[in-house]
């Protein structure tokens, strides 16, 4: 008879390496960074042990203790408890420790066992404390817990070799009568009898010398220094924002001829007719326009990665705690506004580590104003078709210069906006208690950056596939049909459907300097920023018919004015022109009030900054 | 402890300089002005352990008001704003 499934959970404190076990044990790719707080939700996976037992493993937020005091804690705490909805509760749980700080997870440890549930402390990071010179006495320590001890290195091959012995051993007598669970939250006075009972376990099993991991403490010095800090803060940023502009530049234009090579090659090989139009204009003009963009976001994917497995992160929270708190945000809203340059939704996903409500929601209501990466297309088109590429003060790129100028409008209007939430809606705002482990900084590993990059390169390409595909197609029909009556003299476009819609609500946009183009395209931007670019592509190869062999850009720079064109930028910095990030607020803030509130503050502010953008660059002679 | 911990002030750790090392000598919730309650402001404390007899150091310090605080104790760093340290008497 074949062993029922067995239920493994993974435990323990932030940071100790639970995901990056729960990796090499199934072979998943979950997200793993060296700050507390990444993982935020719950994830199953399944591995056969090496006595050929199925096991499902399910890695679960850190946690110093079962109360539960943020979202993520939560989900940890329910699933442990059992009290999760259609939840079993885990056969076996494993407490996972890092070895150079055990003194908070065998606290934990001890708290577990009240739960009455199986144990298993594993000692991770065992390669690091093993490089310190900790010892621990492995069998003394499993004898005065009365729970089975383990050592692991979650990241290396084979480094979880005798966890898996130890899980086969464990589980063949594992005890069928669940135990009694005497778990409550413990008083003040029990937590620290147990942390004193963990001190002493740990005084007699575990010898620390005195070496301090001495590159953190050299590096902390110029890293968190009052003022130092804030300069490296600002240049990593600064620098960051560069090379999106300029180190992405070569390769794009790579990729750019490479489309307009393939698209020329259809329309030589094709017959003129509906066939040619769309694989050239709908297919490669769209799709094409957007896929041009990887180098860029691979570029802010790779600073945004390095920073996060470096252990700079936390730092940043650090840094920025107090001055984030004049605009009403807590420290920990740093990180998830960070993330949300890469994107809004992981963003608003990694708020459930701030445990008050309020600054949680603030945090998520102003998240999509962060630059995102797919803002990235469009800024980067109108700026290279509007901008010159000169060199300011010698070095710094005119370009670069705009590009970094955007990101920082989208932040100081970010920190206005909860500002104001702060000053208007939350009046008796007391600022919640900010406490963060700095976790000593890791060298990042390249296996797990190139992971990292690999799967955001491929999220980004399904959807120039998927998504942006789809609305090309519809966008090449509308802009196609009806075709024109024989013997029209105007461009057949005019004909369209596409230019019905757009001239329909083009009346409502004028005021902002946007032609009907725009309007149209605005429309399927809805699904996702970059479709916009796409959908520009498509209408304007369409209209310019045969000859049109020129890139967007260049179309761009001879149909648009200036003013024309900051003001699409300006209107971009804010506009909600993304479903699922407004699907995503919905969900975790559980209510359409807030969807709606955001989706509303932000179309305001959007054609408000536009109006002022188009008028005063009209005034200044841009019109 | 060694013995001149006695026999220095006892203060709150949220009143010292960078620099400053000390053992804590006990947690006293009351009256920091932390926007938590006593009895949560010191059970957080004590799950990232702060508890009696730890040895504390101050690594670090903000740029506003000096404020928050990055703090060694025993061997792990962690940060606070100075408002939640005063919990934290030290000597
Ligand atoms: N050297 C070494 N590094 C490790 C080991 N296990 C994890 N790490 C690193 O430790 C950091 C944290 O790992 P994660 O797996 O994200 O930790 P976690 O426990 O899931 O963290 P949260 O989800 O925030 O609770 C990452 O930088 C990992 O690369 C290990 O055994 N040895
Ligand atoms: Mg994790």
């Amino acid at each position: 008879m074949e062993a029922p499934l067995l239920h493994l959970a993974l435990v323990g404190t932030p940071n100790s390496g639970k995901t990056s076990l729960f990796n090499a044990l199934t072979g998943s790719r979950q997200k793993v960074a060296n700050y507390p707080g990444v993982t935020v939700e719950r994830k199953e996976g399944f591995f056969v042990t090496p006595l050929g037992r199925q096991v499902s493993v399910v890695d679960l937020p850190g946690t110093y203790s079962l109360r539960g005091r943020s979202p993520d804690e939560e989900i940890t705490r329910d699933f442990v408890l059992g009290k999760a909805s259609g939840e079993r509760m885990p056969d076996l749980v494993l407490c996972v420790a890092d070895s150079t700080n055990l003194r908070l997870t065998i606290r934990l440890l001890l708290e577990l066992k009240r739960t009455g549930r199986p144990l298993i402390l594993v000692l991770n990071m065992f390669d690091i404390a093993s490089r310190r010179g900790i010892t621990v006495d492995v069998e003394r320590l499993a004898r005065e817990l009365g729970v089975p001890v383990v050592t692991s290195i979650a990241v290396r091959k084979g480094g979880t070799t005798e966890l898996l012995k130890l899980t086969d051993e464990i589980s063949a007598k594992l005890d069928p009568e669940p135990q009694e669970n005497t778990w409550r939250a413990l008083s003040v006075a029990e937590l620290r009898a147990t942390q004193r009972e963990a001190d002493r376990i740990i005084a007699d099993c575990v010898s620390l010398p005195s070496r301090p991991d001495t590159w953190t403490a050299r590096i902390d010095a110029v890293v968190l220094h009052p003022v130092g800090g804030l300069l490296v803060l600002a240049l990593i940023l600064f620098v960051m924002f560069q090379a999106v502009f300029a180190w992405a530049q070569p390769l794009m234009e790579l990729l750019n001829s490479g489309f307009d090579a393939l698209g020329e090659l259809v329309h030589d090989t094709l017959p003129a007719g509906l066939l040619q139009s769309f694989l050239q204009n709908g297919v490669i003009s769209g799709v094409g326009s957007v896929t041009v963009f990887l180098p860029q976001i691979i570029i802010i994917f790779l600073f945004i990665l390095l920073l996060e497995d470096f252990g700079y992160m936390a730092r940043a929270a650090f840094l920025m705690d107090r001055i984030m708190g004049g605009a009403g945000l807590h420290g920990r809203a740093f990180i998830p506004l960070l993330s949300s340059f890469a994107c809004a939704i992981p963003g608003i996903m990694a708020t459930r580590v701030i445990d008050n409500k309020r600054d949680r929601l603030t945090t998520i209501l102003i998240a999509p104003l962060m630059t995102c990466s797919a803002r990235i297309p469009v800024y980067t088109l109108i700026i290279s078709a509007f901008i010159p590429a000169r060199d300011v003060w010698g070095f710094i790129n005119l370009q670069g210069l705009v590009m970094f100028g955007l990101y920082a409008t989208g932040i100081v209007s970010a920190l206005l906006v909860s500002f104001l939430i702060k000053f208007f809606m939350l009046r008796d705002y007391a600022p919640a208690p900010f406490m963060l482990e700095l976790p000593d900084y890791k060298m990042p590993r390249p296996k797990s950056i190139a992971i990292g990059i690999f799967t955001r390169a491929k999220m980004f390409l399904q959807r120039a596939g998927t998504t942006i595909f789809s609305m090309m197609v519809l966008i090449w029909f509308l802009a196609s049909f009806p075709q024109p009556p024989a013997g029209a003299t105007e461009p057949a476009i005019d004909f369209s459907l596409a230019a019905i819609i757009g001239k329909a609500i083009a009346p409502l946009l004028a005021p902002v300097g946007f032609n009907w183009q725009i309007a149209v395209a605005l429309i399927p931007g809805m699904a996702a920023r970059e479709v916009a670019v796409a959908a520009l592509g498509t209408v304007y190869a369409i209209e310019g018919g045969k000859e049109a062999a020129e890139q967007i850009g260049q179309a761009l720079a001879t149909k648009w004015s200036l003013a024309t064109a900051l003001s699409l930028l300006a209107w971009y910095i804010f506009a909600p022109q993304c479903a699922s990030t407004l699907a995503v607020i919905r969900r975790e803030t559980g209510s359409w009030i807030w969807m709606a509130t955001t989706f509303a503050y932000m179309l305001v502010l959007a054609y408000a900054a536009s109006l002022l953008t188009y008028n005063v660059a009209v005034a200044l002679g841009a019109g | 402890m060694t013995d001149d911990d006695d026999t220095r002030p006892h203060m709150p750790l949220g009143l010292a300089q960078r620099g400053y090392t000390g053992v804590i000598q006990h947690l006293s919730a009351k009256g920091t002005g932390s926007a938590l309650p006593d009895i949560e402001l010191e059970s957080r404390l004590i799950e990232l352990g702060f508890v009696e007899g730890a040895r504390v150091e101050i690594l670090h310090e903000g740029i506003v008001g000096r404020d928050p605080i990055a703090v060694r104790v025993d061997n792990i760093t962690i940060a606070v704003r100075r408002r939640e340290a005063m919990a934290i008497i030290v000597a």
